[in-house]
């Protein structure tokens, strides 16, 4: 008896699994399905599941834009700001999270508060700041407001990661004559790496992603990926087709490196919980 | 080798003071323990003189140089942890090298060090295994090596057995002994366990909230306890205490009231005490002995047989317990009713402040 209702609760839970995975997963299946239909088929009700998939709005997609432009522009700027971000944030990790002091806790939340903001609130000083450093339409303008946008989060990841590091190994170093900065780099960081490559996938995919400041920061030379998915959004109304299309040329590659790293990043992402 | 000085070491943190002014001197080639219990501030001392925690004020020598402002790599000590504190990522040959390495060792030379020492700790087929592969005895000798392997003026030990269970402690620390007899190092090893304490040190630090109660030789502190605090502290099963009345004394001697109103003459000083004052009488359940009559008589209420010895706990009249501890074949059992003799030359007195009364015959082994 017990055994059977352990075996339900299995199927049961498996199922559930199974459930929220895919209900999660919709939406890019659907876009990416969308993306091989024709544009009639793509607005037609009922949705087709099975039809004759074509190209069609990849080739004009591909056409209409350079596809490249925007793919290495969202790569500069999110490998740039994730590279900044982790430079930064490192150190700052550290001594908080070695060297506390009673500030330290204040610190953290203050650090987090900039995140509680909601980034319109800060659009027309952060655009006036960025046309008058001539940061406007640069990548490098936009990573640095892409890499301040997640410094706090980063920081506290890194807090976090770094804090399941024991002290004493780091004591260990000094005592062995290192530097702060040899202990940082020799035993600290080889031991926090899962953590590392972690937050640094996570701040990847967010600033992959980051569109708000991408939209509003850019227009034709640094636009990245988002803004080229915008592109085939509004003026002469919705063809889902091309939209489709656009969003998942604009998500395939992080997609493919979150499934390339997604051991690491779930070993990062639950460093803390196991132990 | 070298010597190590403190002078009036003080350490505050916030506002609370941790280490209220330790003075203590260490001769080279000494083994000096620090123990007392949790929280009495030696592994916080330990970590300043490692150079791990600023110290607030006074001074601090090692060969007679001021070290207060120099790296704790730069000290010339090594340090054992109690949590051993291997790096994870490196196999035990890094473990070893890294602090070579760092102070610009040539790659030979470090090879020949690391190689010597592996062998002297029998580590050899374990070098390129990493800590997570290695047993608990196998990672307290690897970061013992790491230690000795850099040559330092000064061995540090943080209550580094208290991680190994009852069996391998043991034989730690006899290899930590014959170590140190070995090497000739001068070291400095903290612990709470007074075993630890009383069979590798050459000079113990009794320490209490910061501050020393005591410092001298195992045998010493056994027999002769500066204060109540010492007494208790020192020596398994701890020792007894009951209250007496102070009657008198001279040269040879102090005569105490007992509360059964038996007298008991001491042979210990007691200069200037006013008879009357309450004092305290200890003796060790080692130094109690049994009789089956006589004065002093009190009911059996537990019986501890630890094979070769056994624990008497023993209720007096006034409701105080005193343990013996006598043979393994005693038959007294539970319920019995014995009579303690005091030996006086084995008791201490107390005076009300807790401070022992001066013994008037230094025991031969404590000098």
């Amino acid at each position: 008896m017990a055994l059977k209702t352990k075996t339900s609760t299995r199927i049961g839970v498996t199922i559930l699994g199974w459930g929220i995975a895919l209900w999660l997963f919709f939406p890019i299946f659907w876009m990416i399905l969308t993306s091989f239909k024709s544009e009639v088929q793509a607005i037609s009700t009922p949705p087709k599941l099975f039809f004759m998939p074509t190209l069609s709005s990849y080739a004009e997609v591909f056409e209409r834009a350079n596809y490249w432009h925007f793919a290495l522009n969202t790569v500069i700027v999110s490998v740039g700001a994730t590279a900044i971000a982790i430079a930064l944030a490192v150190p700052a990790a550290y001594s908080m999270a070695f060297m506390p002091s009673k500030r330290t806790r204040g610190t953290l939340l203050w650090v987090l508060s900039t995140r509680m903001l909601p980034p319109v609130g800060v659009l027309v000083p952060i655009y006036i700041l960025a046309r008058n450093t001539h940061l406007l339409d640069t990548c490098t303008g936009l990573a640095i407001v892409d890499m301040l946008t997640n410094l706090p989060i980063i920081v506290w990841m890194l807090y976090t990661f770094f804090r399941e590091v024991p002290a004493p190994i780091l004591e260990a170093g000094r005592m062995d004559g290192a530097t702060r900065w040899q202990e940082m780099t020799m035993v600290l960081l080889p031991l926090a790496l899962p953590g590392i490559a972690s937050t640094a996938l996570l701040s990847l995919i967010l600033c992959w992603n980051e569109a708000f400041w991408s939209l509003n920061l850019t227009s034709s030379h640094a636009a990245p990926l988002t803004a080229f998915i915008a592109s085939f959004s509004s003026p002469e109304g919705l063809f889902f087709g091309k939209l489709s299309a656009a969003s998942t040329l604009a998500v395939a590659p992080i997609l493919v490196f979150g499934w390339i790293s997604q051991k690491q990043l779930v070993r990062g992402l639950t460093f803390g919980a196991v132990k | 080798m070298a010597t190590v000085e403190l002078k009036n070491l003080r350490k505050t943190y916030l506002t609370e003071e941790i280490i209220k002014g330790i003075s203590l001197s260490i001769e080279e080639r000494e083994f000096v323990v620090f123990v007392g219990p949790s929280g009495c501030g030696k592994s916080t001392l330990l970590r300043m003189i490692a150079g791990l925690e600023d110290i607030t004020s006074g001074d601090l020598l090692i060969d007679g140089q001021r070290v207060n402002d120099v790296e704790p790599g730069k000290r010339g000590l090594a340090m054992v942890f109690q949590s051993y504190a291997l790096y994870p990522h490196m196999n035990v040959y890094k473990n070893m090298e890294f602090g070579l390495k760092l102070s610009g060792m040539p790659e030979a030379e470090r090879r020949a060090k690391i190689e010597h020492v592996a062998r002297t700790l029998q580590l050899e087929p374990y070098l390129n295994h990493k800590p997570g592969q290695l047993s608990g005895g196998q990672r307290q000798r690897v970061a013992i090596g790491r230690a000795i392997v850099r040559n330092p003026k000064v061995f540090l030990f943080d209550e580094p057995l208290s991680n190994l269970d009852a069996a391998l402690r043991g034989q730690m620390r006899v290899e930590l002994s014959a170590l140190h007899r070995k090497l000739g190092a001068t070291t400095i090893y903290v612990t709470h366990d007074q075993v630890e304490a009383m069979t590798m040190a050459d000079k113990i630090v009794v320490l209490q909230k910061g501050i020393v109660e005591q410092i001298g030789s195992p045998l010493e502190l056994y027999h002769h306890p500066r204060n109540l605090f010492v007494a208790r502290f020192i020596g398994s099963p701890p020792m007894n205490f009951f209250s007496a009345i102070f009657q008198g004394g001279d040269a040879a001697g102090s005569s105490v009231q007992l509360r059964d109103g038996s007298s008991l003459y001491v042979p210990v000083t007691s200069p200037g005490l006013l008879p009357g004052t309450k004092v305290t009488v200890g003796i060790r359940p080692e130094h109690v002995e049994l009789a089956s009559s006589g004065p002093n008589s009190g009911v059996v209420e537990v019986i501890e047989r630890l094979g070769a010895i056994t624990l008497v706990h023993v209720r007096m009249p006034d409701g105080e317990i005193i343990v013996v501890q006598t043979d393994g074949a005693v038959l007294t059992d539970v319920d019995t009713r014995v009579s303690l003799t005091l030996p006086p030359r084995n008791c201490h007195l107390f005076a009300p402040d807790g401070l022992a009364f001066e013994a008037c015959h230094r025991h031969p082994l404590a000098a």
